[in-house]
C-alpha cells in the first residue's frame, strides 16, 4: 500500500501548467506570515477557510483496508459533516493518475490518501488545498510525530497541505534463533551487521543476512534517509537535485555495493513475493531492514517461523546513534476543488489523531500512527506473540524519534524511483553498481523536472 | 434450430476450390499417424492451457500457511476460502460479481443489438455514404480501447457521469467490430429475394429486420454477444479509469483493488486467489452454453 510495488507507472499525464503552480510553490515556501491581506493569490499566508452552512457531505478515497469501519464512528458523530468513503486501489496502482484526472476535470474527490513522497507531486499540479488557515490546523503541528509534519508543511513553508496519516519508521526484524545460535548479538552498526552477514553465510552458504530487493527503490531510499542523505533541495528559485555524488548516498552504495561483490546478500529474491516467503519460512533469509507496518508481512508470510523473530533499532552509521529511516506512510489530503475544505480538514484531523480512530485504523488497516498519542494506543503497547512476545512498537517509537524531519522527496519521485530500480537491477545482475543507479537516478530526475517547465537548481 | 446451424455453409462460398477440397479431405480417412500426431499436438495444448486454471484451482484450496510452502498439491480449505471471500469486506465480492453480470450481459446484449441492426443496414439498403460510414466503423476496430479511455473519462466528467454505473455501460455498448460482422454475415445469410419477399407480403422494414434478418443471422450474433461478454467481462482500465465507488466495481478491479493492498494485509492473498479463480466461472458457464454457436459464428466470420 504504501509500498510503491511497481515504480515503471505510466507517468502522471496531465501536469496542467507546471511552471505555474511551482512559482507558487516557491512564492509558499518564501515563508508566509508577512501579508496579513493574505488571502489573495491563495498561497501564501494562510488563506480564508470559513466552515460551510448547513449539512455537507464529504467523499474521501483511500485504499486503508477497513476505512469504512472507521467512518461509520465519525459519521455516527457529525450529522452534519457525512463522510463517503472511495475504497480504491493503491496510489500507484492506478488512484494518482485517477486524482490527476479528476482535478483536471473538476470531478475530484475533498479528501484523498497520498503518500508523502507523492505530495510534492501533488503540490506541483496545484492539486492540494492549504488548509492552514482551517480551524484546528494551527494547533495541530504539535500533536504529530515533528518529521512527519515537516512532510506536509514542506518544511515550514508557510502552507499546510495535508494531514500526516501513518508513517513507516524502519527498524531490524531479525531471526534472534539464528543470530543466538551462531554467537551473534543484534547487531547495533552497519560494520557489525556486514561483519554478521559473513559470518551467517560462511556457516551455512545457502544462507543470508537480508536480501536486496530490485522491486522496491524506496526501501533503498529510506536506507538513504538514514544516512542524512538530503537528495532534494527546494532554495526558493529552483528545486535542487543532490543525488549524484551525495556523501551519504556514497556512503550507502559503497556499503551495499559491497555486500553484493561479496555475495552476502541474496539479489535475486524480491520483496513481497512468494519466493522471499519461502526463503523466510525455511531460514534462508534471516533478517530484513523495514518499516513498522513489515511486522505483518513476516507475521502472515512466514508463519512456520513464529516466535523466532525480534526487533532491534537500526544498525546506525557511528556507533551509539539513533538515526533511522522511514518506508513509506501517507497522509490524507484535501484536494483542491474540495467545496468544504474546513470540515474536510476539520475530518483529516479527527481521522489521524482520534484515539479510537486510530485505534482501529491499526486494528483493521495495519497503519503506523503519526499522531504522537497515537504511539500509545493499546495495541502498539502489548507483546507481539509471533515476535516471542517482545513489545516490538517500542522500537517502532523511538526509531519514528531518530527520522530526520528535513528529508525531502522530489516533484517527479515516480521517475527518480523508475531510474533508480533500474540501476538496482543493473547493479545485481553485475551490470554496473549502485553509484552507476544513483547518477542515473539524478540524470532522469532532472530531466524529467525540465520537461515538465521545473526550474533545476545548478 | 436447423436453420442456425446450416446457416454458415449456404451463403456464396467465395472459394470454390477451398470448400471442394476441405470436403474432399474430411471424406479421407486419417491415418493413425496423423491422428497420434494431432491428438498429441492437442493434449500439449490442452495441458499447457489447463494447468495455470489447476494451478489457481490447487492454490485456492490453500489456507495463507500453506500457500507458502508453494506445492501443487490440492489442500483442503476450499470450503473455508469460499466464506471468506464472500464474508471480505461485508460480501463486497458478490456485488462485484453482480456488477461484472450486470456490464456484461447489458452492454453485450445491447452491443449485439446495435450491431445487427448496423450491420444489416449497411449490408442490405444502398444509399450515400454507405462505404464511408462501413470505413470509419472499421477503423474503430483499430482503435484500442485503452486510448480513448482517458477521453472518455473527460467527456463523461463533463456530463457528471463518472463514477456511476453509466460510465461504464455505455462505453460497453458499442461493438465496431460487432458491425463488421454483422455487416458480413447479413450480406452472406440474408438473401434479397427474402427481403422482397416479405416487402411483398407488405411486412414493415423493422418486421422484417426482427422477423426475419435477426433469425438467418443468429449464429453472428451469437458470436457477437459472446465476443462482447467477454471482452467486458475482462475489461479492466476503463473501470480502473471512470469508478471510485468500489460499490460500483467489476470483479476484475475489485481482485485488483485488494492485490493492492496486500502489503498491508497479507491475509487477503486467500480472497484475491479464490476470488479470481470464482471470476472466471461465469465466464466458463457462458462458453459451454453458447459455443456451439460462437464456433460456427466464427467460422462464417473467417469465410469471409
Amino acid at each position: 500500500m504504501t509500498i510503491l510495488r511497481r515504480t515503471s507507472h505510466r507517468h502522471r499525464l496531465v501536469l496542467a501548467g507546471p511552471a505555474v503552480a511551482l512559482s507558487l510553490v516557491l512564492a509558499a515556501c518564501g515563508g508566509g506570515g508577512d501579508d496579513d491581506k493574505g488571502t489573495s493569490a491563495g498561497a501564501g499566508s494562510a488563506p480564508a477557510c470559513k466552515p460551510s452552512d448547513g449539512p455537507v457531505q464529504l467523499t474521501f478515497s483511500t485504499w486503508v483496508p477497513g476505512m469504512e469501519e472507521v467512518v461509520k464512528l465519525w459519521n455516527a458523530d457529525n450529522p452534519d459533516i457525512q463522510v463517503k468513503v472511495n475504497s480504491v486501489p493503491a496510489g500507484n496502482a492506478g488512484t494518482y493518475q485517477n486524482f490527476t484526472n479528476a482535478l483536471k476535470a473538476g470531478t475530484a474527490p475533498d479528501l484523498g490518501q497520498v503518500e508523502y513522497d507523492s505530495l510534492p507531486n501533488f503540490r506541483l499540479q496545484e492539486g492540494l488545498t492549504d488548509i492552514s488557515g482551517c480551524p484546528g490546523i494551527a494547533e495541530a503541528e504539535q500533536k504529530f510525530v515533528p518529521w512527519t509534519w515537516s512532510q506536509v508543511d514542506f518544511n515550514g513553508s508557510g502552507g499546510v497541505y495535508a494531514i500526516p496519516q501513518d508513517t513507516g519508521p524502519m527498524a531490524l526484524y531479525y531471526r534472534k534463533d539464528i543470530f543466538d545460535k551462531l554467537g551473534l548479538a543484534a547487531p547495533t552498526t552497519w560494520e557489525e551487521y556486514a561483519a554478521a552477514a559473513k559470518t551467517i553465510h560462511d556457516a551455512d552458504p545457502s544462507q543470508y543476512i537480508t536480501f536486496f530487493s530490485q522491486t522496491d527503490p524506496n526501501w533503498y531510499t529510506g536506507l538513504y534517509w538514514q544516512a542524512g542523505a538530503q537528495l532534494f533541495t527546494n532554495d526558493g528559485d529552483a528545486i535542487g537535485v543532490d543525488i549524484e555524488g551525495n556523501p551519504a548516498v556514497e556512503k550507502v552504495n559503497d556499503y551495499w555495493q559491497g555486500l553484493i561483490d561479496d555475495d552476502l546478500v541474496a539479489g535475486n529474491l524480491q520483496g513481497f513475493s512468494e519466493e522471499l516467503y519461502k526463503a523466510w519460512n525455511t531460514g534462508k533469509v534471516v533478517s530484513w531492514v523495514s518499516a513498522a507496518w513489515g511486522y505483518s508481512t513476516i507475521r502472515d508470510n512466514a508463519p512456520d517461523t513464529a516466535g523466532k523473530w525480534a526487533v532491534a533499532p537500526m544498525p546506525q552509521w557511528d556507533a551509539g546513534g539513533t538515526a533511522a529511516g522511514n518506508w513509506g506512510g501517507s497522509s490524507t489530503a484535501v484536494l483542491a476543488g474540495s467545496d468544504h475544505p474546513a470540515e474536510a480538514a476539520q475530518f483529516a484531523l479527527w481521522l489521524n489523531t482520534d484515539p479510537e480512530a486510530l485505534a482501529l485504523e491499526n486494528k483493521l488497516g495495519g497503519l503506523y500512527p503519526s499522531s504522537v498519542d497515537g504511539l500509545d494506543i493499546e495495541a502498539l503497547q502489548q507483546g507481539v506473540d509471533f515476535y516471542g512476545g517482545q513489545t516490538i512498537f517500542d522500537v517502532f517509537k523511538q526509531a519514528s524519534a531518530g527520522v530526520d524531519p528535513s528529508f525531502t522527496w522530489g516533484p517527479t519521485m515516480t521517475d527518480t524511483y523508475a531510474a533508480l530500480k533500474d540501476g538496482i537491477v543493473g547493479a545485481l545482475s553485475g551490470n554496473g553498481t549502485l553509484d552507476d543507479a544513483t547518477k542515473d537516478a539524478q540524470a532522469k530526475t532532472v530531466a524529467s523536472l525540465e520537461a515538465q517547465s521545473v526550474p533545476v537548481a545548478d | 434450430m436447423s436453420t442456425t446451424t446450416q446457416a454458415p455453409t449456404p451463403p456464396a462460398p467465395p472459394a470454390p476450390t477451398g470448400s471442394t477440397k476441405a470436403r474432399r479431405r474430411s471424406a479421407t480417412a486419417e491415418s493413425p499417424y496423423s491422428m497420434a500426431m494431432a491428438m498429441t499436438v492437442l493434449v500439449i495444448m490442452a495441458v499447457y492451457f489447463l494447468s495455470p486454471v489447476y494451478v489457481l484451482f490447487s492454490a485456492s484450496t490453500k489456507s495463507k500457511a500453506e500457500l507458502a510452502q508453494s506445492s501443487l498439491k490440492p489442500s483442503t480449505q476450499f470450503v473455508d476460502n469460499l466464506q471468506q471471500l464472500f464474508s471480505e469486506g461485508d460480501g463486497i465480492y458478490s456485488r462485484w460479481l453482480l456488477n461484472s453480470l450486470l456490464y456484461a450481459v447489458g452492454g453485450a446484449g445491447i452491443a449485439t443489438l446495435l450491431a445487427a441492426m448496423a450491420g444489416y443496414a449497411l449490408a442490405k439498403y444502398q444509399f450515400r455514404g454507405r462505404e464511408l460510414i462501413f470505413n470509419v466503423v472499421l477503423g474503430g476496430v483499430l482503435m484500442p480501447a485503452t486510448a480513448l479511455a482517458l477521453p472518455l473519462f473527460l467527456m463523461f466528467a463533463k456530463v457528471n457521469l463518472t463514477n456511476t454505473y453509466w460510465s461504464v455501460l455505455l462505453p460497453s455498448i458499442v461493438s465496431p467490430f460487432g458491425v463488421y460482422l454483422s455487416r458480413v454475415f447479413a450480406a452472406a445469410s440474408v438473401p434479397d429475394e427474402l427481403i422482397e419477399a416479405g416487402r411483398l407480403d407488405g411486412a414493415s422494414e423493422f418486421r422484417i429486420f426482427t422477423g426475419l434478418a435477426t433469425r438467418l443471422m443468429a449464429p453472428a450474433l451469437v458470436t457477437i454477444f459472446l465476443f462482447q461478454f467477454v471482452v467486458i467481462w475482462n475489461n479492466f482500465f476503463l473501470p480502473l479509469i471512470m469508478l471510485q465507488d468500489n460499490k460500483l466495481y467489476p470483479v476484475t478491479l475489485g481482485l485488483y483493488s485488494w492485490q493492492s493492498q496486500l502489503s498491508r494485509v497479507p491475509t487477503l492473498q486467500v480472497a484475491v486467489i479464490i476470488g479470481s479463480l470464482v471470476s472466471v466461472v461465469p465466464l466458463i458457464i457462458t462458453f459451454l452454453a453458447l459455443q456451439r454457436f460462437w464456433r460456427s459464428g466464427l467460422a462464417a466470420g473467417s469465410l469471409k
